[in-house]
């Protein structure tokens, strides 16, 4: 398959702020003067970010790794999972067809996909929510036939499953992820034959899709305030270890072409997440008023995770939220722990107050 | 069938607590400092003694592979580097220990690197696998909090760092050297050996690539004894390991069993037999996409699943990736998808394989619709083994050997095929 830039390019591309700062803790993995070695985890973010790689996109990876913009391109282009063009708004789908799955079934998916999507991979859905791809092997061959949507892997698929999961997503919800047969994970579908003395007390999901419930982002562009990357190496004072700060981009990025440079956003530009101090925690309730909590997820943003949350710390009423000051906006902001910054982000306070006087 | 107590992977499934305190309470993580503390040799010694074969597929001893480091620094860092790439197709084994046994990783990559004198770890673990990537970090993240990396890791005076790294959708990655590339931030292109990796790797210095799971097994062989482990499967062919069971059985499982278990044992214990019945077998590849598949009847009758019987068959255990087909499968069909993902997945860096694998490809295109010539079978058999032996890495033979095995127990039915599309054309 011939894997080309885009036609047609965004004019620049910079990191949130967040994810900046995961990008740089990613570059401490690696010895001084190997940082080059992170820009498969950097271009990586940067689509999880936007959706895809743009040329942007690479030569600001380049400009921070202080790589030669050829370099990236030539990394961006060898991965599949780069992709080079704007994909579904919601989703790009990328069905397993490789022999496992294809002998389970794979086939019939895609014949869905083509049906639903569009009759060619790498194309926009008519509505611009989706794009599919014929992937190889994902490697959950004894869940086959599957598919890869965002980050999660959807297992056990039927014809019929993979369309009511399509048509779930289309409607701007997300479906459970792992086995859709009933099954756990890996383990034989008619019952355990091995292993039987935990299978009383498990958890809920298997491993992926819990952390796909928890973490809620299974089709989300990642803006870094997801799961952060702590970097305990970091700690021993005296070792040898790499600077926690990146090599700047600007001597690199002065040496190509001026064209280039100009469409390389600063990382710093665009970055308006404020560094507060911790700010004041508001004041919470012990339980709801009249033990009616108001339907927090009613505010854009709010899931059920962030919902428990919110209601663990004292908040129940749209009132409540509408009534935060700068301050404790800082706070809950710094406290929403795996949605650091959503508040600002999504303005729920705006938000909160047309729910709290019911204009809306 | 093997017991619950002698299995390694106690949470392969995930239902048990997942985070330190459970693989603790599970027999993880105990003593690592005391394994440590009997030093280098002691612990190669073992290894060796246990007769572990690789995981990953092409089964070298494990103990002499990391015998291999050199003993003292000549100024450079040693590395190892987990090979958690899993991508060959029919292989899910390696994720079930990632998710949901991690523990068992990372205390193994602590106890390896001491033992080949590595101060530094990295993972390299395939892009897909994103959750998986979540599950490890978190267990890293616990370890690094409990003492257990990091300087003087697990109280055992040993300074280890342990980085978790992805790459990117590219199988051939999994190839060591070309792991090493990926890891440096280039092209996965296979590197020219030698020098080997124990020589000149990961950034030119000193490098063992091992796969996850004979990584994930070392701490229990070494808390319960070479002889322990040695105890399962025939001689050479020692231990236990995780079999991935997919396609047409009943119940496609991933599971620990001993090796050298039957597959009929294997597939009626864990499965639930053969979809439709034994009857209905038609065909199975015994270890991932890369080793040549055998007739049903073999592998009911005879089969031992283990590197050596496999292997006087003329196939490979390879990473124990068993792929079921019943007779309702159109095996050359199956054997075109796997062409065409060698295909895709060349790096296209030797031109055998870059043009070989497009060329077979295109005549098993062929062959699937009959649309060919019965003399195009040789041809395509002689092209195979032009390819195979040709080229930097492993690729091109793995790409040539499943067309083999389909030519060398099937020739009846893609002739069967030609003849009958001719007839249909007249």
């Amino acid at each position: 398959m011939l894997r080309r830039l885009h036609p047609e390019q965004p004019d620049s591309f910079a990191f949130t702020d967040a994810n900046r700062k995961w990008a740089e803790a990613q570059i401490t993995k690696y010895p001084e003067g190997r940082q080059a070695s992170a820009v498969i985890p950097l271009l990586w973010r940067a689509q999880e970010q936007e959706g895809w790689v743009s040329r942007a996109a690479i030569e600001h990876v380049a400009a921070m790794l202080n790589m030669a913009y050829i370099r990236v391109l030539e990394v961006a282009t060898f991965y599949f999972m780069f992709q080079l063009q704007p994909t579904g708004s919601i989703a790009n789908i990328q069905v397993c067809g490789t022999t496992s799955c294809m002998i389970c079934g794979a086939e019939d998916l895609i014949a869905v996909c083509k049906e639903k999507i569009a009759a060619k991979p790498h194309t926009l859905s008519a509505d611009g929510k989706f794009t599919w791809e014929e992937v190889e092997c994902l490697g959950a061959c004894a869940n086959a036939p599957m598919a890869q949507i965002g980050k999660d892997y959807y297992e056990d698929l039927t014809v019929e499953s993979f369309t009511e999961i399509l048509e779930t997503l289309s409607a701007g919800k997300v479906p459970v992820p792992g086995p859709q047969n009933g099954r756990y994970a890996a383990e034989p579908k008619s019952g355990l034959t091995s292993l039987k003395e935990y299978e009383a007390g498990r958890p809920q999901y298997n491993a992926s899709a819990q952390l796909a419930v928890d973490i809620g982002d299974t089709v989300q562009r990642i803006d870094g305030t997801e799961v952060p990357l702590v970097t305990p190496w970091l700690d021993g004072s005296d070792q040898a270890t790499p600077p926690a700060t990146p090599p700047e981009p600007a001597p690199a990025a002065m040496t190509r072409d001026e064209v280039a440079d100009e469409q390389i956003a600063r990382p710093e530009e665009g970055a308006v997440a404020p560094e507060p101090a911790s700010g004041q925690k508001p004041e919470g309730l012990a339980e709801a008023r009249g033990g009616a909590a108001d339907d927090l997820k009613k505010i854009k943003g709010v899931g059920p995770k962030l919902e428990k949350l919110l209601n663990s710390m004292g908040f129940y009423h749209f009132d409540q939220v509408a009534a935060w000051t700068a301050d404790e906006i800082a706070w809950v902001d710094d406290n929403l722990e795996g949605f650091k910054g959503r508040v600002t982000r999504d303005e729920w306070v705006a938000q909160a107050r047309k729910l709290a006087d019911g204009s809306e | 069938m093997l017991d619950d107590k002698d299995r390694i992977f106690t949470n392969l499934y995930g239902m048990h607590d997942r985070t330190l305190a459970g693989a603790k309470a599970r027999g993880h993580w105990d003593g690592t400092a005391g394994i440590i503390q009997k030093g280098r040799d002691w612990i190669v010694d073992q290894m060796k003694a246990s007769g572990l074969r690789g995981r990953g597929g092409a089964g070298f001893p494990t103990g002499l592979k990391w015998s291999f480091m050199p003993k003292e620094s000549d100024g450079r860092p040693s590395y190892l580097v987990v090979n958690a790439d899993e991508s060959e197709p029919g292989t899910c084994k390696d994720r079930e220990i990632m998710r949901h046994d991690p523990h068992t990783l990372v205390e193994g990559c602590l106890i390896a690197s001491f033992a080949m004198g590595a101060n530094t770890c990295y993972i390299y673990l395939r892009g897909e696998y994103i959750r998986e990537r979540e599950a490890l970090q978190r267990a890293i993240d616990e370890c690094y909090e409990a003492g257990l990396l990091g300087k003087n890791a697990a109280g055992s005076g040993w300074d280890f760092d342990l980085f978790l790294h992805h790459g990117a959708g590219a199988y051939i990655c999994g190839e060591e050297t070309a792991l090493l590339e990926s890891l440096e931030g280039k092209k996965g292109m296979p590197r020219m050996k030698p020098p080997f990796p124990a020589g000149a790797g990961l950034y030119g210095c000193p490098t063992t690539v091992n796969n996850v799971e004979s990584i994930a097994v070392v701490p229990t062989i070494l808390r319960r004894g070479p002889d322990w482990f040695a105890g399962f499967g025939r001689p050479n062919n020692a231990g236990t390991k995780l079999f991935a069971i997919s396609g047409h059985v009943n119940n496609p499982c991933v599971v620990e069993e001993a090796m050298s278990i039957s597959f009929e044992e294997l597939i009626d214990k864990h499965c639930g037999g053969i979809r439709g019945g034994w009857k209905n077998l038609k065909a199975v590849i015994p270890g991932g996409s890369s080793v040549p598949c055998l007739p049903g009847k073999i592998m009911k009758d005879e089969a031992i699943m283990d590197f050596d019987w496999l292997r006087e068959q003329r196939s490979g255990l390879g990473t124990a990736a068993v792929i079921v087909m019943d007779n309702s499968t159109d095996i050359i069909k199956a054997i075109w998808r796997l062409s065409k993902f060698y295909k895709h997945e060349s790096c296209g860096q030797c031109t055998p394989c870059r043009e070989g694998t497009g060329w077979m490809m295109r005549v098993m295109d062929r062959l699937v619709k009959g649309e060919a010539e019965v003399e195009e079978i040789d041809m395509l058999l002689d092209v195979t083994k032009q390819v195979e032996g040709h080229t930097i890495c492993a690729l091109g033979d793995a790409a040539a050997w499943p067309i083999q095995g389909l030519i060398r127990h099937f020739r009846d039915e893609i002739e069967d095929r030609i003849k009958g599309r001719a007839i249909a054309a007249e």
